[in-house]
């Protein structure tokens, strides 16, 4: 293999680009949903047929598109037949798109799945389904262990841009014009977390990927690191070399074996094709990413809890300041963003920070990634940009309520988000709108409820979630918590007085005001907009809540 | 017999990752992956060759739901618990799956067959509710599937 240079990674693109416009191909989704959905089955039925029959086609197992409810998908490019998705695809159906399709040319009525055309083409919000990909641009495009594939669609592009052409504060000042915020759910602007520690002071410095993906009821950064592992180990190798470090890590969860096995892949061809290791693409930026493995615990997503557990201790957060640009990793200057800000970094790179700031609202620019998921008729992975309102995602998008119940709240942010009721949905989503209706961004986890769901049955879920996942350090989060739940659990039962609510409302403050970190700070969130928004739930089986 | 290939395993994981700050998580997922939990002799032979207190070694497995100190079951059963997948069902799951087995949750039936729990969120959720049985993950279980995919464990182990 050639020395990776700038040239180099052109030369690859460009003969990746020419291989990709030659070849017809069947595409297959493997990542954990669509094989537990059985799409193993379908691959190997497939390569199967292709080989007997020795048709000039090629078998690739891609990534998540993001159409959950369809899975297993297949995707069908040959010469001289429209490219076709298909949905919800068995071994029977496989083998009749193999036939009909692929040998006859014809795509199978009936079966293919409307209006995704434009899925993965940035710049071109898909017609009927709003959608933006940047995160997602690749997943569901590529296949996930070969190098080569992302390189052809731009992978490492915006890495070579910031060696290149824009030096270490260039590439700070791209990503403040793009007014990227965190996607971990604080919003933070990214730019300045880089320059703080980009300015502090000594040579010892780590960059940190939070992959810890706790929030039950998303996946947004599962799906990225299934199906496009090289976007994300591209953004870190650009927050390492704008802020200086030479070591980074990947947190990853335990839970996710499928995005470890693809990130550690991934690592090992790039250091071998020189984009990772000593003198990267010829430059002297020196940089190496290691992978780490979380071990389920939900405050581990907390940066302080993080770093003591990749330091190999129990994850438990400390008071800030000092931030992790002081005193982080082994006391060392730190920086950690999620999964999806670092996705979003090549492309800004290679397209400019102006180009990304065109999409989303005034202050909250680009694009979000949604799981959306819970009673609504096509659940999966949506990105939308910032300022689409939650019902043209719930319902335009993602079709509404299944069955003939009705919609009667979205729920953002996990155990630390809150409830939106249906009335709100017309709210554009951004961090502060959210943040105005008493709920939060969050990291992307969006949850449809119907009118079967009782909100005091919510609440409990999230404060019992949050009970258990107390690391126990501080005492409002670790006797707060517990006290909330039995409230909860007393009111549900029918036994609670009016006067719990007070105290129940008077043990979320101090929850909010005394917790040490985010998990006990954001806890009483479910109740409090549980509250706000379905207080006649709560009264309904209150004995002599006043009326 | 499991004690005969412990020394050298164990040795090969010290060896990968003493020198590297902090790997005390990694080396326990290395022995759990190998052995389907910590045995307490390997956490033994972990302080000594690793040169920490066994005390720090129980304190990270104690904290960390994922780390176990008592053998699994042959068959592993896991509920995921995730919001989708409470709302879809998930409880109804977890709680026929006892009833079949007459364990709790985090328990293994007395034969040693089945360990069923719950988990947190496998991300999976858009076809929730999931069950993940033996690392398989199994999409949108309905109640009556949980017969069928008992049986099947059944006569996996008979067909041994």
């Amino acid at each position: 293999m050639a020395k990776m240079t700038f040239e180099e990674l052109d030369r690859v693109r460009e003969e990746q680009r020419e291989r990709t416009a030659k070849t017809s191909w069947i595409r297959i989704g493997t990542s954990t949903c669509g094989v537990a959905a059985g799409a193993e089955a379908v691959v190997r039925a497939v390569s199967d047929e292709v080989r007997r029959r020795d048709l000039p086609v090629e078998v690739q197992r891609v990534g998540c598109l993001g159409l959950c409810y369809a899975e297993p998908l297949m995707e069908v490019n040959v010469a001289g037949a429209p490219r076709t998705l298909y949905g919800e695809v068995g071994v029977e159906t496989a083998l009749r798109i193999v036939e009909e399709h692929v040998v006859n040319g014809r795509p199978v009525a009936g079966l293919a799945m409307p209006g995704v055309e434009s899925l993965g083409v940035p710049d071109v919000p898909s017609n009927g389904t709003k959608q933006v990909r940047i995160v997602l641009r690749n997943c569901g495009m590529l296949d996930p262990t070969k190098i080569e594939d992302a390189i052809g669609r731009d992978a490492y592009q915006g890495l070579k841009r910031a060696l290149s052409e824009l030096g270490p504060e260039g590439v700070i000042a791209e990503m403040k014009a793009s007014g990227l915020r965190g996607r971990g759910g604080a919003g933070y602007p990214t730019w300045l977390k880089w320059k703080f520690l980009r300015e502090a002071p000594g040579t010892e410095k780590y960059m940190i990927c939070n992959a810890d993906e706790g929030d039950p009821g998303a996946y947004m950064d599962r799906g990225v690191l299934e199906g496009d592992p090289h976007a994300v180990i591209e953004g870190m190798l650009i927050a390492c070399f704008a802020t200086g470090c030479s070591t980074g890590y990947f947190y990853i969860r335990a839970e996710y074996p499928l995005a470890i096995d693809r990130i550690e892949g991934a690592l090992r061809q790039a250091r071998r094709m020189g984009l990772l290791g000593k003198n990267i693409m010829g430059t002297d930026f020196c940089c190496d990413l290691e992978v780490r493995l979380g071990a389920g615990a939900f405050v581990c997503g907390e940066e302080t809890a993080l770093m003591h557990s990749i330091e190999g201790r129990r994850g438990t957060p400390r008071p800030r300041p000092p931030f992790p640009a002081q005193h982080g990793l082994w006391g060392k200057p730190t920086n950690i963003n999620n999964v999806e800000t670092f996705a979003n970094i090549g492309p800004i790179m290679a397209r400019g920070g102006a180009w990304f700031g065109g999409y989303g609202t005034e202050t909250s620019r680009g694009t979000k990634v949604f799981a959306v998921t819970g009673k609504v008729r096509h659940s999966g992975l949506v990105e939308i940009p910032m300022g689409t309102t939650l019902r043209e995602v719930v319902v335009d998008i993602c079709g509404g309520v299944a069955g003939n119940h009705r919609i009667k709240a979205v729920q953002t942010g996990g155990p630390s988000g809150g409830v939106i009721p249906a009335p709100l949905l017309d709210t554009p989503i951004s961090y502060e709108t959210l943040q105005a209706l008493g709920s939060i961004m969050g990291s992307g986890g969006m949850i449809v409820m119907d009118e079967t769901d009782s909100m005091i049955d919510i609440a409990l879920f999230y404060t019992g979630f949050c009970v258990e996942e107390s690391c126990g350090k501080c005492a409002p989060c670790r006797l707060g918590g517990k006290q909330m739940h039995l409230l909860l659990e007393k009111i549900r039962s029918g036994k609670a007085s009016w006067s719990d609510i007070g105290t129940m409302r008077r043990l979320c403050t101090t929850m909010q005001k005394a917790s040490l970190c985010g998990l006990g700070q954001t806890a009483p969130n479910p109740v409090l907009s549980t509250l706000r928004y379905f207080e006649d739930e709560y009264r309904a089986v209150i004995v002599g809540a006043p009326a | 017999m499991a004690d005969a290939v412990m020394v050298p395993d164990i040795s090969r994981t010290v060896q990968k990752w003493r020198s590297k700050p902090g790997s005390l998580i990694m080396a326990l997922h290395e022995i759990q992956n190998r052995y389907g939990y910590v045995p307490r002799n390997v956490s033994l032979q972990l302080a000594q060759l690793m040169n920490v207190p066994l005390a720090r070694i129980y304190e990270v497995i104690t904290f960390y739901n994922y780390f176990r100190l008592e053998p699994p079951g042959k068959h592993n059963l896991s509920v995921c618990m995730g919001t989708a997948c409470y709302l879809k069902g998930a409880p109804a799951l977890l709680d026929t799956l006892k009833n079949e087995l007459h364990v709790e949750e985090g328990e293994t039936t007395p034969d040693g067959e089945f360990h069923l729990e719950s988990v947190r969120c496998v991300g999976c959720c858009g076809l929730a509710p999931v069950v993940v049985a033996n690392g398989e993950t199994l999409a949108k279980v309905g109640v009556n599937a949980i017969g069928g995919l008992l049986a099947r464990c059944r006569n996996e182990q008979k067909e041994d």
